[in-house]
């Protein structure tokens, strides 16, 4: 076997990636420097903190909150996302009538809805999971309903010609064909969803990750802020990465 | 008609507008692709010469190399007397096989365009543009843009850009490749009008034998990769030809004969293809 | 009537219908004026703040804060974009980066930005920027991508130096798919702005509405929602029209 230079495969890449995180805690550490203990933590500090931190049942019992807060939200946006997408995906004139609607709203700043929706559900969980939901069912029905509307029709005449039965046709052709778009969708919705959460819990809630976020400032313990936000962040690109990982996978088969 | 054996092109006792000795280009990388050569090529001034050869022969490889958008591994290239070292010389223009229209520039500035970045003044840019557009058939398109044009309009378009900067040998690669075969016969009819009008030296690489064997006054045929010129058939045709000359007795002939050279080729180039590796390494398995 | 024109038809009578449907509700009663307040009344009030003056400094501050981050991650975006289109191996390293960047909760970082820059401009310039150089960056690479190899080849035969070449057809050939990154870029430096203004800021027009909302002043809460959704629908309806010529008139390439 051929000896084969650093320049290429899987293993560069990662020293590539790792050279990169480096440089960013670099910069971290830099801003630390800059801007003293009052406004940010070092990285060492940060991720001490963070470690003890999750070691509470406090911080567990807000991350619980958030968690739960997310995990329903998210089942609304995808169940709501992908059977709105499909409909609009099915209905060629409704969906050529709604998608730009929906596009507008996806780049509206939702922020402005907000106070709609706290008048609408109150304070608490259910604010935040309407929060969640408006963030993260747009994406979704937009993925999926382009995901329909893009399946090939010769798939279809191929089943007809196959004598396939409308559910073999949906579960078999249908379902696979649109499969990796709607992961992308729910991809998508899946960060904004939690996006939403986030950011109801800054300025809506007692509980949760958002409001341990908002009130470490408040309460000038910087160190808390900069801890969860360390936290919020890995846990966000984490499951980024799988879902990620899982969606170029269903692009490839 | 008259076939010339030798591997190597008749060389003819006149300066050659082009000359190619001793050239190959081999590609760097993991595994090093020995594509082209060692080949020479003599192309005459004003003559029609025609490249036919399997796919992956390193057709394309050749026109860049004379063209001087690659320098060769190894051998020389002289274009007019002036060697050719990897940049490309005043006096060679390109047609390619993919779409090279500016999507963005009516017909007229596509035309225009490099007269206007050679900085040619504006009374002489308007009279070659239109001279070329009238040539070129495309007088009622000159504001539309390419978008709304077919695909042999906007080869026509790449040609007439090429053309109206009056290149002294002009290399095409496929570019009737993408269009239907009732286009195709009729483009051929442009080129060689176009050919007779303007007396440059043309180099056409064609996968298509009949193209070659109507057009061309010399077809080389290319071996498997690595390519090398494994004959060049002269066909003999007087310069006013068209199209018509299919109805000529020695057209079949010399596209019989271009088959018959070229099938153990294609068959070997298939083999070769299979494993990506140069062809001595295909024969396992 | 041609199915285009029914399309847009039925979408402005969806939204009329839409609109007038919460009218009656709202004037009957059965939407309580204090969740919301009929949309003629938005418009009466907003009007009237218009003329007054009265949100003139609010529209100026978050309008010219917006244009900051735009301006600002336009340019740099597209530089960045372009420097790392001709860096392979630096690409490749940021990869992952770039895919899972909108993963993040960017908004979490703001207390944090307080904190090194003070509660002013800088926090809200910087969150937009965040948001809106990244769509820049990955529109500039798509773009410079999508330079056909042929242009190139072309630039070559015709004997054009690096700098003209990239001035006469790289740039006029990735232009539409750049456009795409400025419209992303504005939209996200909205959503960035006026999200920061709502949550933690003394200015603009993000935050008169959560003045307006903790006042329980909804008569002014809702036409300051309105404005801004019709201003940043407007805005980005416009560049997306321009977008479309721009791209259907290259169709098919």
């Amino acid at each position: 076997m051929t000896a084969r230079p650093l320049q290429s495969g899987p293993g560069s890449r990662i020293l590539d990636t790792l050279v990169l995180a480096a440089l960013a805690v670099l910069v971290w550490q830099g801003l630390y420097e800059y801007a003293g203990d009052s406004a940010i933590t070092s990285p060492l500090m940060t991720l001490d903190y963070a470690a003890a931190l999750l070691r509470t049942a406090d911080f567990w019992g807000h991350a619980h909150a958030t968690l739960v807060a997310f995990a329903y939200s998210l089942a609304i946006s995808i169940a709501l996302g992908i059977s709105l997408g499909l409909v609009l995906g099915l209905q060629r004139f409704a969906g050529d009538v709604a998608e730009p609607i929906f596009v507008a709203l996806y780049t509206i700043p939702k922020v402005t809805l907000y106070p709609l929706i706290l008048l609408i559900f109150g304070l608490g969980v259910s604010a935040k999971v309407a929060f969640g939901v408006i963030h993260g069912v747009i994406p979704i029905i937009l993925f999926t309903l382009n995901a329909v509307k893009n399946i090939s029709p010769v798939l279809l005449r191929v089943s007809r010609v196959l004598r396939l039965t409308t559910w073999q046709t949906v579960t078999t052709v249908l379902a696979p064909a649109v499969m990796p778009e709607l992961i992308t969708g729910v991809r998508v919705g899946f960060s904004l969803t939690m996006l939403g959460v986030l950011i109801g819990e800054m300025f809506a809630s007692q509980r949760g990750l958002g409001f341990l976020i908002i009130n470490g400032i408040s309460l000038n313990n910087v160190r808390m802020t900069t801890a969860v936000i360390l936290i919020v962040v890995v846990f966000a690109i984490a499951a980024n990465s799988l879902l990620l990982a899982l969606d170029r996978r269903m692009h490839r088969g | 008609m008259n076939v010339a054996s030798p591997a190597a092109p008749a060389v003819s006792d006149k300066p050659a507008h082009a000359r190619l000795s001793g050239v190959t280009r081999v590609f760097e990388g993991k595994l090093p692709v020995h594509a082209l050569g060692p080949l020479d090529l003599a192309l005459a001034r004003g003559e029609f010469f025609s490249v036919v050869g399997p796919s992956g022969c390193g057709k394309s490889t050749l026109m860049d190399l004379i063209a001087g958008l690659n320098p060769p591994t190894a051998g020389t290239i002289i274009f007019e007397d002036k060697p050719v070292v990897g940049e490309v010389p005043d006096g060679i223009g390109a047609v390619f096989q993919e779409d090279a229209s500016f999507p963005w520039l009516t017909v007229r500035d596509n035309v225009a365009f490099g007269l206007r970045r050679a900085g040619v003044d504006a009374v002489e840019i308007k009279r070659r543009v239109d001279y070329v557009i009238g040539f070129m058939g495309l007088k009622d398109f000159t504001a539309a843009y390419p978008a709304q044009l077919s695909g042999g309009m906007r080869q026509r378009v790449c040609i007439a850009r090429t053309l109206v900067l009056q290149p002294r040998l002009i290399l095409l690669d496929e570019p009737f490749g993408a269009l239907d075969q009732q286009t195709r016969l009729l483009m051929g009819d442009e080129l060689l009008r176009l050919w007779r009008e303007t007396g440059a030296t043309i180099m056409l690489i064609t996968h298509a034998l009949d193209e070659a064997a109507m057009l061309s006054d010399r077809v080389g045929v290319m071996s498997a990769r690595p390519g090398r010129f494994i004959e060049t058939l002269t066909t003999g045709w007087p310069r006013t030809r068209d199209s018509n000359i299919v109805a000529e007795a020695s057209f079949g002939a010399v596209t019989a004969r271009l088959w018959s050279l070229l099938r153990a080729e294609s068959l070997k180039a298939i083999g070769a293809d299979s494993s990506g590796a140069a062809a001595p390494e295909a024969a396992a398995g | 009537m041609s199915r285009k024109a029914a399309i847009v038809v039925t979408r402005i009578a969806v939204i009329v219908a839409a609109i007038a449907a919460l009218e009656i509700l709202c004037r009957v009663k059965l939407i309580s004026p204090l969740t919301l307040i009929p949309p003629s009344q938005m418009v009466a009030v907003l009007w009237e703040l218009l003329v007054s003056g009265k949100i003139t400094d609010d529209i100026v501050q978050t309008f010219s804060t917006v244009a900051l981050a735009f301006l600002l991650s336009v340019a740099a975006g597209f530089a960045l974009g372009a420097l790392i289109h001709a860096l392979p191996r630096v690409r490749r390293a940021l990869d992952p980066l770039l895919a899972s960047y909108y993963a993040i909760p960017f908004f979490v970082f703001y207390p944090l930005l307080i904190a090194l820059f003070g509660l002013n401009k800088i926090p809200l310039v910087v969150i937009g920027l965040v948001f809106a150089t990244a769509a820049m960056v990955i529109a500039t690479l798509n773009g410079l991508d999508r330079v056909p190899r042929v242009m190139q080849k072309t630039a070559r035969v015709m004997r054009l130096s690096g700098a003209r070449a990239v001035l006469a057809i790289t740039l006029p050939s990735a232009a539409p798919y750049l456009f795409t990154g400025l419209k992303l870029a504005l939209a996200y430096a909205f959503i960035g702005v006026i999200a920061g203004e709502f949550i933690l800021s003394g200015g603009g027009l993000g935050f008169s509405i959560a003045y307006a909302y903790n006042n329980f002043d909804s008569q002014t809460m809702y036409a300051l929602m309105l404005f801004v959704l019709l201003v940043v629908t407007v805005v980005n309806g416009v560049l997306h029209v321009i977008e479309q010529r721009m791209l259907a008139r290259r169709a098919g390439r």
